[in-house]
């Protein structure tokens, strides 16, 4: 066990430093500057900003620097574009936000999304699952910024305890958890059918019903567990994404989170952002598909051996 | 019986607790605690007036600093004491002296001096190659400032201000300036506290300084800052240290950074805002429809263009230009695309004051023919012009329609290149580009705000074009202390811009934004800059 955990530690850090590298060699090629304002600059102007901020040296230069500032003095560095704000203050402040709005709507997406695939694989090939998968196809395809801004205007508007954005009031949470909920659900139905379908055709279940086991035992007690296997494969880097938090959604309900950073941070060209989040984002994936990798063990003896 | 119970307990507590919600709206919260709530666009770049150059960042500064002058909450044009209490000038407008309102203080108590503003002036114009100030150019109407700025005279003591004693500022200016209190309204000309700025690092200490941190940072304005959490808001409260403390009406200011300017409107609408930063065009009939009386659409300091780069062909020929431009229906952009009662320009300058422009620019298809069939111009065999333009729903309706008239009235096909924000200004400023399109919004009411950006290696010039006869005009007019004949002066110059027509003037900006019938003492103004001293909240009004 303790093996596993290493190796797979080992495979996140390697993934990470490639990906950072990757990163930051790609960022740093995207055409525009982070400077450029609509006020011109000066070369003096630009030169000193990129002095500053030791953009003027050679890449390879500023690639050790990089690494070093984060190894050596724990520094991701200031952010070019937010002036005077670190990159880890950026992530500590929105990451908080970030989680707990993306927590919520993924026990949302459970509740939601595994009883939605069991009834479908139960009624296989019936109206129930017809629907069940309507809804599921639906939750893939109607996008955030449909979903958000529809529930702002014909929720929010007419409720009075319920603001359109924000993140003020405790029942701020509810409309961005339900937009971001859709998605997950979506796939755990469509993944838990496909499990369940799977497993119910299986010989033991068959014996177990000749032996007259309730359905109820017999879904909870013997089908439900194997066939969560593959959702809970989904559900780790799922994780990840939805605690880093969403774009769309941040933006329409305005929240403080961490999705925005992503987005912004590419089109305002600040590169160190940049970088933070993907090395977070990283270690964060590595660590979610650690966790569904032991729960997956935990789950079905057969993985222990291998 | 569990299987009962338990969904009934779950609903009686899922009802308590939404009956225990708060069902006021945040408008109706805020009116009781006599906060504004304000759509302010974005996350600022920064609060120190020194490293921003933003309108949105200047609407939260207005509120924590203060200039010698301050605007008038209803008049344009007319300069009420601020930090400074009076001021007098010489016959020729070229020396002033600003007698400091010796009440006026910091947020932290200690007194502001004229010794602040010469420390705040160095600031701006410090010639280090390691200050990435912005915008030191506003003070270019100190005498020497430019040389100083420039690296060519280390001496500061050349520039023209000094401190006479802790309460009077004497500014020595390059040539006669009748408006210099409408330039001292401008947050490039605030004080800023020396006291704090130094205990946080040196003088030009750039973007590590964490002086402008809540917690840190000293203004002299009405309000100081409280709260400033990064993509969530902005808070501001009353400054008890405020000389004229008695007259500011509100308790606070909240700013929201919403850049998405369609949850903005539902925002409006729902009562969480009391002030929109803007309407999208689109929106604008919704909101006049459902919104009658708060909607507002008032006329803006500011002018939309295309720049041509007069640099290559075919731009490098005047009547090329003038037949592209005259081929510009404007009233159809105005009025079909953004409908926000816009007006077509006739010039570059926006009407205002006292200046008379000339009227030059207009649609005419058959003028433009003309010109293009003078100029010798055939675009057969020829590589497709180009109209560079951002990324935004409005700029590329703009460059569609255009794309129309020009393929309509001279039989051109050109071709929209969409870039995002900055690729597409760093293509301007490398002059990569045949046709661009821009704006400019006014910084103080002058007609130079719009004029001296065109002088040649310009900033945002970017056309490549200058004239010796038009910089020859404009340093004419510096040096007239007359106004009626500067102006025209100024006008002549304006002329020769809009016959050469490096720069094609489509339309004249309207501000269209939303506003709540409980703010008082809000009123159209042309730099849309709002004092907030004078901001009241009536919350009978909202009934």
């Amino acid at each position: 066990m303790l093996r596993i955990i290493l190796s797979r530690l080992f495979q996140t850090i390697v993934v990470v430093f490639l990906l950072v590298t990757f990163t930051f060699f790609a960022v740093r090629n995207i055409p525009g500057s982070p400077f450029v304002s609509d006020k011109a600059m000066s070369e003096t102007e630009k030169a000193a900003l990129e002095a500053y901020y030791g953009l003027n040296d050679p890449l390879i230069v500023q690639y050790g620097n990089y690494w070093k500032n984060i190894l050596v003095h724990g520094n991701f560095g200031d952010s070019l574009a937010m002036k005077g704000r670190k990159v880890s203050t950026l992530i500590a402040e929105s990451f908080p936000v970030s989680l707990k709005l993306g927590l919520v709507s993924l026990i949302l997406g459970v509740g939601l999304g595994i009883p939605l695939g069991v009834l479908a694989a139960l009624f296989h090939n019936r109206w129930q699952d017809y629907l069940a998968m309507v809804i599921a196809m639906a939750g893939i395809c109607v996008v955030a910024f449909v979903l958000g801004p529809l529930f702002q205007i014909t929720i929010a508007d007419p409720l009075p305890f319920l603001n359109v954005a924000g993140w003020n009031r405790s029942t701020d949470i509810i409309l961005p958890a339900i937009t971001l909920c859709f998605g997950v659900a979506a796939y755990l139905a469509r993944l838990t059918r496909g499990g369940m379908l799977d497993v119910l055709s299986q010989d033991y279940i068959r014996s177990a019903k000749a032996k007259g086991v309730k359905p109820l035992t017999l879904i909870l007690r013997h089908a439900l567990r194997p066939a969560l296997m593959p959702a809970v494969t989904y559900l780790g880097p799922a994780f990840a994404a939805i605690i880093t938090g969403s774009f769309v959604v941040e933006n329409i309900f305005l929240i403080p989170g961490m999705g925005q950073h992503f987005v912004l941070g590419v089109t305002s060209k600040d590169y160190n952002l940049v970088l933070g989040l993907v090395l977070f984002y990283g270690l964060l994936m590595g660590i979610a598909n650690l966790l569904s990798d032991l729960a997956l063990i935990a789950m079905d003896p057969k993985l222990r051996k291998a | 019986m569990i299987g009962v119970r338990l969904p009934l307990l779950f609903s009686c507590l899922l009802l308590v607790g939404l009956i225990s919600c708060e069902t006021r709206s945040d408008v109706q919260i805020a009116n009781e605690e006599g906060i504004l709530l304000l759509g302010n666009s974005n996350e600022p770049k920064g609060l120190d007036p020194h490293l921003v150059s933003g309108v949105l960042e200047s609407n939260i500064i207005r509120a924590l600093f203060e200039g010698l002058c301050v605007e008038h909450p209803s008049e344009d044009g007319t300069a009420l004491p601020g930090a400074a209490e009076r001021w007098t000038h010489s016959d020729d407008f070229t020396e002033w002296t600003f007698y400091l309102n010796p009440d006026a203080s910091w947020s932290d108590g200690v007194p502001v001096t004229a010794h602040d503003f010469v420390f705040a002036y160095r600031r701006l114009l410090s010639p280090d190659p390691n200050w990435p100030a912005k915008y030191s150019e506003m003070l270019y109407f100190l005498s020497g400032a430019k040389d100083y700025h420039q690296g060519k005279d280390p001496d500061f003591s050349k520039v023209g201000v000094t401190a006479d004693d802790d309460f009077t500022l004497s500014l020595k200016l390059r040539g006669p300036i009748p408006f210099l209190p409408e330039l001292t309204k401008h947050y490039t000309w605030y004080p800023v506290p020396k006291h704090v700025i130094l205990r946080h690092g040196e003088i030009n200490t750039a973007f590590a300084s964490p002086w402008t941190r809540p917690g840190n940072l000293v203004g002299n304005g009405p309000f100081m800052l409280k709260e400033w959490i990064t993509n969530h808001r902005i808070e501001l409260v009353r400054n008890p240290h405020y000389w004229d403390a008695e007259r500011v009406s509100l308790k606070g200011i909240r700013y929201l950074p919403v850049n998405n300017p369609y949850t903005e409107t539902r925002m409006f609408g729902d009562g969480q805002l009391h002030v929109t930063y803007t309407i999208p065009s689109e929106l604008i009939p919704f909101a006049q429809d459902r919104y009658p009386e708060m909607i507002r659409q008032e006329p803006y300091v500011g002018v939309y263009f295309l720049r041509a780069n007069t640099r290559r062909p075919p731009f490098d020929n005047a009547q090329v230009r003038t037949a592209f431009s005259s081929a510009i229906h404007q009233r159809a952009i105005t009025d079909k695309i953004l409908q926000g009662g816009q007006k077509p320009a006739s010039g570059i300058v926006p009407p205002f004051g006292q200046y008379q422009p000339p009227a030059v620019v207009a649609f005419d298809p058959a003028r433009a023919q003309d010109l293009l069939q003078a100029s010798g111009y055939d675009p057969a065999g020829k590589k497709d012009i180009t109209l560079l333009t951002t990324q935004s729903d409005s700029a590329r309706r703009m460059a569609e329609a255009l794309q129309a008239m020009w393929k309509e009235h001279l039989g051109i096909n050109i071709r929209i290149v969409e870039r995002e924000w900055t690729t597409y200004l760093q293509r301007q400023y490398d002059g990569d580009f045949d046709l661009a399109i821009g704006g400019w919004i006014g910084d103080y009411l002058d007609p130079t705000t719009f004029l001296e950006m065109w002088i040649k290696d310009g900033g945002n010039n970017n056309t490549g074009w200058d004239s010796p006869e038009y910089e020859r005009l404009l340093k004419q007019a510096e040096n007239t202390a007359d106004v009626e004949e500067r102006m025209s002066i100024l006008s002549e110059a304006e002329g020769i811009l809009l016959k050469e027509r490096p720069v094609f003037p489509i339309y004249w900006a309207t501000t269209n934004y939303l506003l709540r019938p409980e703010v008082k003492n809000w009123h159209p103004l042309l730099l849309n800059n709002h004092p907030f001293k004078f901001v009241e909240l009536d919350p009978q009004a909202a009934q």
